[in-house]
């Protein structure tokens, strides 16, 4: 049986232990997501859900219980590059053109000149940026400068992609049209998505599973798994069963949500 | 696909009517400013002493030309030597803030009691050691002054990273050596150039002053005192122009290798149009 793509096992984060400022981020969280999955983390502000992305990517330690990715320790897993992690802003260094961000971790990999270059037009084809190499940054819209995000994630082949509200700043109708990019990158590749976002309905579309998270301390308070037939397609959005998990999600949220 | 390459905003004008759009306005107020100077004096009589004609600082130009073209090298040497050297210390120095913490809890204290130092006041002593003559004594109050710009910018710059783009390269496992080479050092640049244009401007000012304390008998600061001692005030006039326009002439050799280094930035790309 080959292990699990991401486990928590009781893991917790406090900031600042022992003084006035402490916060209990996350409360003893345990969570098996298999290879594969594509599972959403939704909650309000708060929950911990970015912190939880943290601790998985080994970009913050647990304070308590263990967090293990493909059977070996997180940190590990992140020596091994394991991880591909995209955020809410871009993040592109600006004085870097779009092929030179998406070689950014395969220099850092130490990959080299040649193989960068294959791999940067394959990137930027799948992303379909192609014309767009020797741009800068700032001459591209913000679901352009996302998609260049994405791809220099995916540069190195990670087996886990975390992402951090990737669409959240973009607007309604360039996000529904990354989130089928996104479906079909990862139909296309053999990664593990673990997504963090503010919103229902995009959670719904894409995730195999939902984790709902609730505030104070962050903790997980429901999981809805979504077993609406893939590929997700325009229409996926406009049956009834997505309706359903919509509102089923929503549910979830309400209950702590009203309650204070 | 929606969204295409910006286009620069003085697409369609050529390049003359560009330069006079984004300089026509600095060009004209230095004739009409020389203009009204020249009549105010002469309007209100104003006493030579006090504030000479224009066209007599252009006069004394034509007769002490050559002797003051020979000062300003010789502190323009100063300035710039001081300047490379001030410069080079602050860069190394806030590098090794970035990479050490014993350096930075070190050094930016002692950097910031320099900087609080009056600086020029430091002249006679650099002039007892290296003597009043000797160049050396000139760029070492320059290097002094430049220092703390450069060094302070620097290391702001190296610091002041996005914590995203920092989380990127760890989940990179990078090294701090590639997290310094690909973020914070590029990260840096417009920092720097910050620091080295405060710096030239400073670096004239420093060797002028510097040689108000003793210098060379062929030097800037030095030909200024003598001649606005000596009640010359239009050769004196002339000095300061000279220097002037070396101060501004330093300052855009910065400006430009800002422009060249990094045509990506914020502030370049928008005066590129």
């Amino acid at each position: 049986m080959s292990a699990a793509a991401v486990r928590l096992d009781g893991a917790g984060k406090v900031f600042n232990p022992g003084s006035d400022g402490e916060v209990i981020a996350l409360q003893d969280i345990s969570l098996t997501i298999e290879e594969r999955e594509f599972v959403s983390l939704i909650g309000p502000s708060g929950c911990g859900k970015s912190t939880m992305l943290r601790l998985i990517g080994d970009l913050l330690t647990p304070t308590s219980g263990e967090v293990t990715v493909k059977g070996k320790q997180a940190h590990r897993a992140r020596l091994d590059r394991d991880y591909g992690m995209v955020f809410q802003h871009a993040t592109l260094l600006e004085w870097r053109t779009v092929a030179k961000n998406v070689q950014l971790p395969l220099e850092v990999m130490g990959y080299d000149k040649a193989r960068r270059d294959v791999r940067t037009s394959e990137l930027l084809e799948l992303v379909q940026l192609e014309e767009f190499a020797e741009h800068y940054p700032w001459q591209l819209s913000g679901g352009m400068q996302q998609r260049v995000a994405i791809a220099r994630a995916l540069a190195f082949s990670p087996s886990i992609l975390l992402m951090d509200e990737p669409f959240g700043a973009l607007d309604e109708m360039t996000r529904e049209r990354m989130q089928m990019e996104l479906m079909a990158i990862w139909q296309q590749t053999d990664t593990t998505v673990i997504f963090v976002t503010h919103s229902i309905p995009e959670a719904v579309f894409l995730s195999t599973r939902v984790v709902v998270m609730s505030p104070r301390p962050g903790r997980i308070s429901e999981m809805v798994a979504v077993d609406l037939p893939q590929p997700r397609e325009f229409e996926t959005r406009e049956a009834p069963e997505f309706y359903a998990k919509l509102t089923e999600v929503r549910e979830a949220l309400r209950g702590f949500e009203v309650g204070r | 696909m929606t969204a295409v390459a910006t286009t620069t905003a003085g697409a369609g004008k050529g390049p003359v009517r560009r330069f006079l759009d984004a300089y026509g306005p600095a060009i004209l107020i230095l004739p009409l400013g020389l203009v009204v100077w020249e009549g105010a004096v002469r309007v209100f009589d104003i006493k030579g002493f006090l504030l000479p004609k224009p066209s007599d600082i252009a006069l004394a130009y034509e007769t002490e030309g050559a002797f003051i073209s020979g000062a300003a090298w010789v502190t323009l040497q100063e300035a710039v030597g001081g300047f490379a050297v001030g410069a080079s210390l602050g860069f190394l120095i806030a590098l090794a803030t970035a990479r050490w913490k014993a350096v930075q809890e070190g050094a930016l204290p002692l950097a910031i009691a320099v900087n609080s130092a009056p600086i020029v006041a430091l002249a006679p002593i650099f002039n007892a050691w290296f003597g009043s003559t000797n160049p050396l004594s000139k760029m070492a109050v320059v290097s002094v002054m430049v220092f703390f710009p450069v060094m302070i910018n620097m290391t702001r710059g190296l610091r002041l990273v996005d914590p995203n783009e920092l989380e990127l390269m760890r989940s990179y496992a990078a090294s701090d050596r590639a997290i310094l080479r690909k973020v914070r050092l590029p990260n840096a640049l417009p920092f720097l150039f910050t620091g080295l244009k405060i710096g030239a401007v400073l670096s004239l000012i420093g060797a002028i002053v510097a040689e108000y304390f003793g210098g060379p008998v062929k030097a800037l600061g030095v030909y200024i005192l003598q001649q606005s001692a000596g009640t010359r005030l239009a050769e004196a006039w002339a000095g300061i122009i000279i220097g002037t326009l070396m101060g501004i002439a330093f300052y855009l050799v910065i400006v430009i290798a800002e422009r060249l280094a990094m045509p990506w930035h914020v502030t370049v790309r928008e005066t590129r149009r």
